[in-house]
């Protein structure tokens, strides 16, 4: 494990010299804007296979440096970064055109969950086998009753002594059918108010009574799964001090709240890189009588104003919680707006491409199956009108009645 | 880069800003100069000076306070959320920015200027306009040869702060044909001189614009403002300047306006209820709040650029100006809307914030012109 030095120029120069030794050439010059597919990305677990030897030597190398989760702390798995240093990471990894070395739901959602609600020994036992890519998490919150409204959840867990009984369905469960684990929310006291009376549970997808089914999206694809928990016995807990449940019992909506800021500020994000890396102007270009639409230059100048300030302004709330400046509720805005402009993006990449792109395998990659997703960009992890509601109630603070 | 965030001492500039406009320049007294003509207040930008606003942009050595384009921008937005009337952008942002980059060659003029401007004495207008729309290249007032100098003609318009100002920074034709950016020329000369007659405009917005003839005015070589034939170059970063500090102003105004209009969703009643409870415009606050939000950071965006490169921040301003107009135009719109009958009398005030929105979409370049800048850079 590398000493990583305090002062960010020094930092750096460690970073390029452990990149040039640990990240395989074939690794790199992996830029977003040629290849990429939803292949390339190292999601771990136990199912996982890696594309290629390099992918596997990748991903271990970085793990063993901390970096797969470069900001956790250093007892769980990771680098102990502060932010500037995660910053410096991430522009040396596009350097040289590297990709991440792991993603997953465990990164991205159940770790800093973890990292906020744990005990010492829930962290201590799952962080570390997130970082190392060991164990792939998915996440149980949606329900065919419970959208919009999701502390209206119904899969409910009986308290059975040493166990929960746990009975119910889940749906939009990205990629349950390749996870090892799922956390979930779960009710464990049916009496109490809705929000009052759920508990975030983590149980072992190969438990007995666990079932998935792949949902075929528009897209032709099937990230999504309906999960199924048809008595399901769940320990209590997993070891001393490693409780099945994180936080406290029916305290589980504080987690899941956490835990959607994460989820919203990912997806206004973007992993990829907007438009999946491809450029506006080359599509307006390559074409004479698209490039002499003046309605689609029009269109296409709108969005690349837009895409341009949404993009700083990503980075300027990274800017503020690097500063210790709490975010909250506005990452609500930023999911509104990263998704609603991803889409619309899409669109024009779409009336750009013309009848080229309404192939299911264009000139354009798959990009009817990429546009056909974006759809879901302002559904899942919250709807714009449920972000937009959030803003008014929240952050404006307009009056409920 | 830069953080995009306030640091320290940018959170005790714009607390002291705000904390003096809102007593020294509510919306109120602007009120008084619509009503009194004067476009702006002299007592005000003299008070401003004092603080050493009008020199935030000018080196120290010329009286200056020299705090950069950041700075600059927090200003300019503190005075666009009360609508504060000054010569702040036309003279301590493009007229300093311009005439600083000269304070070396040419010497103890510029530092005179730079000296006055600071001090609040001297107030300055840029004179480019001559149609409805910004364009330099498209500039045809003739500056041509004339014994040891140039006799300027021709007309300029749309000329901010163009009433009051002492001098001028006026871009002719030396050489080449409108349309063309070769053969434009920067001159710096008094507003009085002979053969200039000047007409106030009365613009919806109460600010004070006006309107110019030249006739045969004299300038000489000294009144030059970089190279002959080089007066886009001259202007280039005070020009950029200008509309950085005018999007910075747009972006004040919107958050002013949408907060008199989310003050007033939580005060209105009708049918029994305050309006701010129905989701109809709950949904349009808080999408108008989000717009905000990241028009605000192109704003940021485009003064650490002025600070940090200069000489890369075309697109940066450009990006900032163009999502500024365009909110400033969302929030004021939807500002009357919300407030219905009363925000169509002009004894509210939200008529001032959709009439100065207007006014600063077209002042230094509209929606379209910075953002066509915007796709050339993205490759179109």
């Amino acid at each position: 494990m590398p000493e990583f030095s305090r002062d960010d120029a020094q930092f750096r120069s460690q970073i390029r010299d452990w990149l040039a030794e640990n990240c395989p050439a074939e690794m790199q010059g992996r830029g977003s804007h040629d290849g990429f597919s939803e292949s390339d990305i190292c999601w771990g677990g136990k199912r996982f296979k890696f594309t290629s030897d390099a992918q596997r030597a990748w991903m271990e190398n970085a793990a063993a440096a901390g970096l797969t989760v470069p900001t956790w702390p250093v007892e769980y798995g990771g680098a102990g970064l502060s932010r500037a240093q995660q910053k410096i990471w991430m522009a040396e990894l596009a350097r040289i055109g590297a990709k991440l070395p792991l993603q997953s739901f465990g990164i991205w959602m159940l770790g800093p969950a973890l990292l906020a609600f744990g005990t010492e020994e829930q962290k201590r036992h799952f962080l570390p086998q997130i970082a190392r890519g060991e164990i792939r998490w998915c996440q149980g919150y949606s329900e065919p009753g419970a959208g919009s409204d999701l502390a209206s959840v119904q899969t409910r867990g009986e308290d059975r002594g040493d166990h929960w009984l746990v009975n119910g369905q889940k749906i939009w469960t990205s990629y349950a059918d390749q996870a090892d684990w799922i956390f979930a929310l779960v009710r464990t006291d049916r009496e109490a108010p809705k929000h009052l009376g759920i508990s975030f549970m983590l149980i072992d997808m190969e438990s007995a009574g666990v079932s998935t089914r792949p949902i075929r999206l528009i897209s032709g694809k099937s990230p999504f799964c309906e999960t199924f928990f048809d008595n399901v016995e769940v320990p209590k807990s997993y070891g001393a001090g490693i409780p099945a449940i994180v936080g406290e019992v029916n305290r589980g909506w504080d987690v899941a709240k956490h835990l959607l800021t994460h989820e919203r500020e990912m997806i206004g994000s973007g992993s990829r890189g907007p438009l999946g890396g491809r450029s506006v102007g080359k599509l307006l270009n390559d074409d004479e009588s698209v490039a002499a639409d003046p309605v689609l230059r029009a269109e296409a100048m709108r969005y690349e104003v837009d895409a341009m300030a949404v993009g700083l302004t990503l980075e300027r709330y990274k800017d503020m919680a690097g500063a210790g400046v709490p975010i909250g509720n506005a990452s609500s805005m930023l999911k509104y707006q990263g998704t609603e402009l991803n889409k619309r993006g899409y669109e024009l990449l779409m009336a750009l491409g013309g009848s080229d792109a309404v192939e299911w395998d264009s000139p354009h990659g798959e990009l009817a199956s990429e546009w056909l997703r974006t759809k879901a960009n302002s559904i899942e992890g919250g709807t714009s009108e449920v972000m937009l509601d959030i803003i008014a109630k929240r952050v404006l603070e307009l009056p409920a009645k | 880069m830069e953080s995009l965030i306030l640091n320290e001492d940018e959170t005790m500039l714009r607390d002291a800003a705000r904390g003096f406009l809102d007593a020294a320049a509510p919306v109120s007294a602007f009120r008084k100069v619509r009503d009194a003509g004067s476009g702006f207040d002299r007592g005000l930008w003299a008070e401003m000076a004092q603080m050493g606003w009008a020199g935030v942009l000018v080196p120290e050595e010329h009286g200056g306070a020299d705090m950069g384009h950041r700075a600059a921008g927090i200003l300019a937005g503190e005075m666009g959320v009360t609508l504060a009337a000054s010569p702040f952008i036309s003279t301590a942002v493009i007229a300093a920015t311009t005439l600083r980059e000269r304070a070396g060659a040419q010497g103890a003029r510029a530092a005179d200027a730079l000296k006055g401007i600071a001090s609040g004495e001297l107030i300055y207008a840029l004179a480019i306009d001559e149609g409805p729309k910004f364009a330099p290249e498209r500039v045809a007032m003739a500056a041509a040869p004339a014994g040891n100098g140039y006799a300027l003609s021709g007309r300029k318009g749309f000329v901010a702060e163009g009433a009051a100002a002492d001098r001028l920074l006026v871009l002719a034709r030396t050489g080449g044909a409108p349309g063309e950016a070769e053969g434009l020329t920067l001159f710096d000369i008094e507003a009085g001189r002979a053969g200039i007659a000047r007409e106030r405009i009365d613009s919806v917005d109460g600010r004070d614009f006006a309107r110019f003839a030249f006739d045969g005015v004299e300038a000489t070589g000294d009144d030059v403002v970089g190279e002959p034939g080089g007066g886009l170059e001259a202007l280039r970063t005070g020009l950029r300047a200008g509309q950085a500090a005018l999007a910075a102003e747009l972006g004040g105004l919107s958050a002013g306006a949408f907060a008199m209009t989310a003050g007033y969703l939580k005060e209105r009643k009708q049918f029994g209820r305050l309006i701010g409870t129905f989701q109809a415009l709950q949904h349009r606050a808080a999408h108008m709040w989000s717009e905000i939000e990241v028009t605000a950071s192109a704003i940021a965006n485009a003064g650490r650029m002025l600070d940090a490169r200069p000489d890369e921040a075309e697109v940066a301003v450009s990006l900032a100006k163009a999502r500024a107009t365009d909110t400033a135009k969302l929030v004021v719109s939807e500002g009357v809307q919300m407030h219905g009958g009363i925000g169509m009398t002009d004894e509210f005030d939200m008529g001032f914030y959709m009439k100065r929105a207007r006014v600063g979409a077209e002042w230094l370049g509209d929606y379209t012109y910075h953002a066509a800048i915007v796709a050339r850079a993205r490759g179109f």
